[in-house]
């Protein structure tokens, strides 16, 4: 055990300021478990936001040392030990209370993306066929907890604020894996183009940098997508088709 | 009265784990207007922490599966004290509540011809979960949420509910305060399902988040329902033992499933010296038949690592307590071994554990895919719950459901693994519906402002003492110690007596439980009104323990090591009396219907 100082940040929406703490700590110990004993020992009223303390739930997302991650998944032997550790909230969204921010905007971005539709069944039970390989390229964006540190890290939402026009790498994952769900009907790709900003994102892969569940957020979700956007929109070759097989 | 902001639903679902979100799901699709309590943020519930499957005999993998089977596996594990009626409707209906989830978008993995894989599980006799790698419970119930939007649910997210509102006998709504400012939120409702999870925060050692408070068993209990069978606490014998941090988290039964082996500090595979008669037909006696049972060969019996929970638990505690522990107080379980017999054993452990693989990596410094990891038995589910009509999920308290962990009588005295998931999505769809229709047929009840008033009074009262209180934190701690040193895996007359003495006096504590700050996002103030939840599930666990004087699947009792075949005909029921005391009374089982008591003799 040792002792260790933490800058925690303390205020809310009005304002506030880096307070300091020091508590003991082994190296088998977490960011979160050293907030906690910090909130039972002399901060009672620390707002920290978690759940699971197991890295599924994606709930104790915040900054340490600077950079976006989850405490609980994130040891204390993994950090510096002859500095005090900053620990601070996510910067892109609006401040509740000390780490706590308000992630309401993602809850109403997802609504807005069209639902999962898929092909009539396959089987007289209801059911589908579906091949393992199939199934696989889907599964590596449905593994995402939404924790919302790729939206946090995202520079077109973190510096440029432009929520209103762009859903972020969270929400291009999750069409991700609605357009290459096997069994999935719909299509989204003029609404990524038009209402949900995919052009925004030039690709500087932050998001796949602090990804927890190691998603490779870019070249596997965001690329392709941009490519089946761009197919869809500029596509000479078929406009030609459609002129010369029209009426008109 | 002072001025809340109200809500009115029909229907009102606190919790949104599985089995809220699916009980919405199904009152919403009944025309009823939907308000859902989230304790936390939506999709955070702790069914994203289940990992090995969904219970359902789809006999996707094997053919001689089906619900009959599945019927007796759950009857057998429970040891004969569960709801016939409910194990009947859960083997049942499991099938068609896996096959809906996949119509609304889950993604399970597949057998070679395309159709839903399902794995091995302790004590049940085919290979019967439904499975994604080892996030079943994320992928379940962000296919729920994920539809659950666009069904006209109104989610209330970071909202506790600390007491139900009645009217007269019957249920009226609920009053609680949002996390975020700390502002009291008034719900009216013709119905209410509960749908709150478990209690493993009463425990030192538990798998179970913050969230899991029994605040649904205390809620409904204080409310006038009752609760059945809880003296059987789950204690799954696989949780982390080190770092000391991560005590506790889960270590999915699906590494034994995929031929992960317990091992104590001599290298013995000490599963194969006590294996219970009941189950001696099915389990392997030798090690190469174990192998190959987990390898899917039809003809193999199950290696008796994956005998049921409560005995895999209490056999890791004997070799601990005799010395033959590993260096941190657990035993060896070891997946890596499988290198010995597959070709590409690290790549195939990854595959099929990535969670796992992660999870020890990276909080341990453990690659399992290499060497053992050390686990020990954690606190991880409440069997025993709020006491509910089989069919309709109905408690005693007219218009009051249950469904999902909180609710009891499924799994008797030891869930099966995978029968949790199934559980939610059953009974939450029965709760659901049945609360919808139970709307259709009432009046909006009346508001008790006197109620409202009082439960307002009584969740500021923390502050009133302010610092000069006792911190709620370590009274939560003491009460934990209490549960897991006094009324754990192995109990005795004496402890438990004890135990009831430490919970009287806890009581008379967390009535001077003091907080400061205000009132946003003060999670001091949380813990000390979590306290009285925590301390009435607390009681009911040891009064009930106290009672059963036999041991009996995940209650053992070492002043009573053996069963009794007369505890076997009655379930214990708590209710609270006119005076306030926590009452029990035996009630017998009914008899079982006769097409199913066959089952149960053809199945052995």
């Amino acid at each position: 055990m040792r002792d260790a100082t933490f800058n925690i940040w303390r205020g809310d929406a009005d304002g506030g300021a880096f307070a300091s703490y020091t508590t003991q700590v082994s190296g088998g110990m977490v960011v979160l478990d050293a907030v906690k004993q910090i909130q039972a020992e002399s901060a009672h009223d620390l707002a920290v936001r978690w759940n699971c303390k197991a890295g599924k739930c994606g709930s104790c997302s915040a900054e340490i040392n600077g950079r976006p991650r989850l405490m609980c998944m994130t040891r204390m032997s993994s950090l510096p030990e002859d500095e005090s550790i900053t620990v601070q909230p996510m910067q892109t969204f609006p401040l509740i209370r000390d780490l706590v921010t308000d992630v309401s905007w993602n809850y109403r971005v997802k609504k807005r993306i069209k639902p999962f539709a898929p092909r009539p069944p396959d089987n007289a039970d209801g059911s589908w066929n579906m091949a393992q390989e199939d199934a696989d390229r889907v599964m590596e964006f449905r593994k995402c907890i939404e924790c919302f540190l790729c939206q946090d890290v995202c520079h077109v939402l973190r510096e440029h604020h432009l929520q209103e026009e762009f859903i972020g790498p969270r929400f291009l994952v999750y069409t991700a894996a609605l357009e290459m769900h096997p069994l999935d009907t719909g299509d989204r790709l003029d609404d990524l183009k038009r209402e949900q900003g995919i052009g925004y994102c030039n690709i500087t892969k932050c998001c796949t940098t602090v990804c927890p569940e190691e998603i490779t957020i870019t070249d596997n979700a965001i690329i392709p997508l941009k490519e089946r956007v761009v197919d869809n929109a500029y596509d000479p070759l078929g406009r030609l088709l459609k002129l010369l097989t029209s009426d008109a | 009265m002072p001025e809340y902001e109200t809500h009115s639903y029909d229907v009102l679902i606190i919790g949104a784990g599985g089995a809220g979100l699916r009980a919405a799901i199904a009152a919403s699709a009944e025309g009823a207007s939907v308000g859902v309590i989230c304790k936390s943020l939506l999709g955070k519930a702790h069914t994203v922490m289940a990992e090995g499957g969904i219970a359902a005999a789809l006999a996707n993998v094997d053919d001689r599966d089906g619900g009959r089977v599945h019927f007796a596996d759950t009857m057998r594990g429970g040891q004969y004290l569960n709801n016939w009626r409910m194990a009947e409707l859960h083997a049942k209906e499991a099938p068609d509540r896996v096959r809906e989830l996949e119509s609304w978008g889950a993604v399970f993995d597949r057998t070679p011809d395309g159709r839903i894989l399902q794995r091995n599980f302790g004590g049940h006799a085919y290979p019967r979960l439904a499975h994604v790698g080892d996030r079943t419970g994320l992928e379940l119930l962000r296919t729920l949420q994920d539809h659950g939007i666009h069904q006209g649910l109104e989610v209330h997210m970071e909202c506790t509910i600390t007491t139900l509102l009645k009217d007269g006998p019957a249920i009226a709504g609920a009053f609680g305060y949002d996390r975020e400012r700390g502002r009291f939120r008034l719900f009216r409702a013709k119905a209410v399902v509960m749908a709150t999870g478990g209690i493993g925060r009463a425990y030192r050692v538990t798998s179970n988040s913050w969230e899991y408070t029994g605040d649904g068993h205390a809620l409904a209990y204080h409310a006038g329902a009752q609760l059945v069978d809880m003296e059987f606490v789950q204690f799954h014998p696989t949780g982390m033992v080190w770092p000391p941090s991560v005590s506790g988290l889960l270590v999915t039964e699906g590494v034994r499933g995929e031929g992960g082996v317990l091992r104590n500090s001599e290298g013995r595979r000490f599963m194969f010296d006590d294996i219970p008669d009941l189950y001696k037909d099915q389990t392997a006696d030798n090690e190469d038949e174990g192998w190959r049972y987990t390898q899917g060969d039809r003809d193999a019996r199950r290696p008796p690592e994956l005998l049921t929970r409560d005995h895999v638990a209490r056999c890791i505690l004997r070799e601990v307590r005799e010395g033959r522990g590993s260096p941190h107080g657990g035993v060896f379980l070891d997946i890596a071994w499988i290198g010995e017999r597959l070709p590409h054993g690290a790549e195939h452990i990854k595959k099929k554990l990535p969670s796992m693989y992660h999870q020890f990596k990276q909080l341990a410094d453990i690659d399992i895919t290499k060497e053992p990891m050390e686990v020990g038995p954690t606190t991880h589910y409440a069997m025993g719950g709020i006491r509910v009509d089989a069919d309709t999920q109905m408690s005693s308290v007219p218009g009051l459901f249950a469904a999902g962990e909180c609710g009891g009588g499924l799994h008797g005295a030891n869930r099966l693994g995978g029968n949790s998931l199934s559980d939610l999505l059953v009974f939450g769809r029965r709760a659901g519906h049945h609360a919808a229709e139970y709307a259709r047929e009432h009046d909006l009840p009346a508001l008790p402002s006197d109620q409202v008033e009082r439960a307002a009074e009584m969740a500021l009262a923390p502050f009133e003492r302010g610092a000069s209180g006792e911190s709620p934190y370590a009274i939560e701690k003491d009460l934990q110690d209490t549960m897991q040193d006094l009324v754990g895996i192995v109990r005795t007359e004496d402890e438990m007596r004890t135990s009831l003495e430490q919970l009287e006096a806890l009581k008379r504590r967390a009535t001077h439980a003091g907080v400061t700050g205000n009132r946003e996002y003060n999670p001091g103030w949380h813990t000390a009104l979590d306290l009285d939840s925590l301390l009435t599930v607390a009681e009911a666990v040891a009064r009930a323990a106290v009672a059963r004087q036999e041991s009996r699947g995940a209650h053992f009792r070492s002043d009573y090591p053996e069963k009794d075949p007369q505890a076997g005909t009655y379930n214990q029921v708590l209710h609270r009396a006119d005076d306030g005391t926590m009452t029990l009374v035996r009630v017998p089982i009914p008899d079982m219907r006769p097409d199913l008591k066959q089952v149960i003799e053809e199945m052995g």
